[in-house]
């Protein structure tokens, strides 16, 4: 078996031994004081991610991974497949999450139903990262009038309600959609990605605001880099942790909102394309004989919704430090 | 290598600033002024000041905090805000007037024409670049070279501010450096495009004071090696002595005394060069000598005092400086320049001190100084 390799201070000691000093209470201090900038070194470099942090980033991997999989995993067909004598029952062999009211299978649902839910919490996050991302850096590197005026409209968007703002939007867009019977995953992704615009236009305004003063902005300038250059290699790496802290908890939101939207009548078609929002809008008229509908797809969207708000807080607190050690 | 000789010629052909005749300076700037606009009234910042550098030169402007020695650095490289601010004067470079310049004209100058160390190495920093991509980033807008080269000439550039393993460093970030390592980044950075003119704007005040002397022989080399003309900017006499050409002292906005180094530091003739001198404690002092000290506090610079800015708290004052202020005028010496009706050191000055002295003037009192303050306890 190896010998285990002495620490700074035990080295210490065996080197004052040596030298025939008496190892004391002097000599730990010393040791203190030389085994601490390693171990603050090591933690540092190390800081693990937490066992929280690990098993949301297993959720979440697994969840993307049955949505992305979908089509080849053995699963009943969503749609087309329906036992009417079955409908409404709880889970049983063959059928390990029950039934739903329309006899479908609730695991292929719920599998299925993971695709527009997380393509819905993504994508309007990921259009709005980027249109926000955008206008927020340029409102708060430019003041004057274009920061004003973009401010302005941020709070202007974020005046209406985010829900009937979406409502309207889904409403206006869907208008070539089939009448009545839901809208369309991209519908309602662009409904809200506007409603995030202004949320995360906000925060990195804000942000861009404070770091557009610092120093090392005019040193840029001063040698000579352009306005562009100044946005996007001095402001943007500063700004994007906390842009991605709030757009990690705007996924989770989302992914709520569709659901929202779907009680509202204004979500994603159920007849031909399931989601975790408008399968629990299924349920709920039969919450006393078959809770385990919208209880299954609430836990769902549970897990993702606290997977990505630990996950988001565990980013931060991995990459937000810096400043802190300086 | 044919893209190595295309990129030795683009780092030439990069000074596209046309170089004036030699017998025109560097830097002219005439009469520059610079206010800001605020709700309380206008702060004149910088109130009609004129020098000019030779190229190779150096000159140390020395003032007080809220002097304007900072504002008129940046007003001089065109980077104050263009809100609420206003100027007027004219500052020529290679003999090229560009006082009224925009910022986009002025781009391609900063960096590669004339270039500025900040003075906290802590904030000027881009805390999440790597000092690699931070030296490198100037030359890759400035010249048409390759990353690869640009790193080459990064590390050269570490070499030479005096960063030992800058191949290392490179890959390091802001927060893994000390102070001083900072600010010789920070100047590497500055003089990575070979500028003619270098600002440091308090380069070593946030440092430790033995790194100081460090960092302003660092620049001071690279100022010779170089060939480059550098304004000193600090609040420290100390810092400037015996390491520029020629010292500007400002008071208030304004330039009030004006010499070579030598001649400032053994002949000062304006009573606020004179008070600054003797402010700076001496090891040959007696143990508990008071410490001699300017009273008051600067002016104003929204409601300015009439007359001689430095008037209330001189120890010369007289009537006159309460009334007319005096303009910058050479001595009798040709090139020591100075603002004062009652120059020290001159029989009307001597003059003016003895009577201010029976009349029991304060700023006389605090400007003797120098007796030893009676300490219980200590012999």
């Amino acid at each position: 078996m190896p010998e285990p390799l002495p620490s700074p201070a035990e080295e210490l000691a065996t080197e004052e031994a040596q030298e025939g000093l008496p190892v004391d209470a002097g000599t730990q201090e010393i040791a203190a004081v030389i085994a601490v900038p390693g171990a603050t070194a090591a933690r540092r470099r190390k800081k693990p991610f937490g066992v929280g942090a690990w098993l949301a980033l297993g959720w979440l991997v697994f969840v993307i991974g049955i949505a992305l999989l979908a089509p080849v995993l053995p699963l009943k067909d969503p749609i087309n497949w329906s036992d009417p004598t079955l409908k409404l029952q709880g889970p049983q062999w063959g059928h390990i999450l029950g039934l739903d009211q329309g006899g479908h299978d609730m695991l292929s649902l719920l599998v299925w139903g993971a695709r527009p839910s997380l393509e819905i919490g993504f994508g309007s996050i990921a259009i709005g990262f980027v249109v926000g991302g955008t206008l927020g850096l340029i409102a708060g590197y430019f003041r004057g009038l274009i920061g004003e005026l973009l401010g302005g409209l941020f709070d202007i968007m974020l005046a209406i309600p985010a829900v009937i703002l979406a409502l309207a939007i889904v409403a206006a867009t869907s208008a070539s959609v089939t009448e009545n019977t839901g809208s369309h995953v991209t519908n309602v992704t662009i409904a809200l990605a506007i409603v995030s615009v202004p949320i995360l236009g906000r925060i990195t305004r804000a942000s861009a605001l404070s770091w557009s003063d610092r120093e090392f902005v005019l040193a840029a300038r001063a040698q000579g880099a352009s306005h562009f250059r100044i946005l996007w290699r001095e402001l943007l790496p500063n700004v994007l942790p906390a842009m991605f802290s709030i757009a990690v908890l705007g996924i989770a939101v989302a992914i709520v909102a569709e659901g929202a939207l779907a009680i509202l009548g204004a979500g994603v078609n159920a007849a031909s394309t399931p989601s975790w929002g408008n399968i629990i809008i299924g349920g709920q008229g039969n919450l006393s004989e078959a809770s385990h509908i919208v209880i299954e797809a609430s836990i769902a969207i549970f897990l993702t919704v606290l997977s990505l708000n630990h996950l988001g807080d565990a980013l931060r607190a991995r990459f937000d430090v810096q400043e802190a050690r300086i | 290598m044919w893209f190595r000789r295309r990129k030795r010629r683009s780092l030439e052909s990069a000074d596209r600033f046309p170089s004036a005749p030699p017998d025109v300076p560097l830097l002219e700037v005439d009469s520059a002024q610079t206010s800001f606009v605020t709700d309380r009234g206008t702060v004149r910042a910088v109130d009609g000041v004129t020098f000019s550098l030779e190229r190779g030169r150096t000159l140390g402007i020395v003032g007080e905090s809220g002097c304007g020695k900072t504002v008129l650095s940046r007003s001089v490289m065109g980077l104050l805000p263009k809100h609420n601010v206003v100027r007027s004067g004219s500052v020529r470079f290679e003999g090229q007037e560009i006082g009224n310049w925009a910022p986009d004209q002025m781009r391609p100058l900063w960096g590669t024409q004339m270039a500025m160390v900040f003075q906290d190495p802590m904030t000027s920093l881009n805390p999440v670049m790597s000092i690699g991509n931070q030296i490198t980033e100037p030359l890759l807008y400035h010249f048409d070279i390759s990353s690869g080269y640009a790193r080459e000439l990064a590390v050269a550039l570490l070499q030479s501010v005096g960063i030992p393993e800058p191949d290392r460093r490179l890959r390091q970030f802001p927060h893994e450096l000390s102070g001083g390592m900072r600010q010789r980044v920070m100047i590497a950075i500055a003089i990575a495009c070979g500028p003619k003119l270098l600002f440091a704007d308090e380069p070593t005040t946030s440092l430790d004071v033995t790194v100081q002397a460090q960092i302003l022989d660092l620049l001071q080399t690279q100022q010779r090696e170089r060939y480059m003309a550098m304004i000193l900017v600090t609040h420290d006499l100390g810092v400037v002595a015996g390491r520029t050409d020629d010292i500007a002292v400002m008071y208030a906005g304004r330039i009030v005394e004006k010499a070579p180094t030598r001649v400032l530091f053994s002949q000062p003739r304006m009573p606020y060069t004179e008070a600054l001198l003797a402010s700076i404690p001496k090891l040959g002092d007696a143990a508990h000598s008071r410490l001699a000290t300017i009273p008051g506090r600067p002016p104003n610079l929204i409601h300015p005092p009439q007359g001689c800015k430095f008037s209330p708290r001189c120890a010369y004052v007289q009537d006159k400086c309460r009334v007319e202020e005096p303009p910058l005028r050479p001595g009798p010496e040709g090139k020591h320049e100075f603002a004062c009706w009652f120059p020290v050191g001159t029989p009307e000055g001597r003059a003016a001190f003895e009577s201010n002295k029976k009349a029991g003037v304060a700023a006389v009192e605090a400007r003797l100084g120098g007796e030893t303050v009676p300490v219980e306890g200590v012999s």
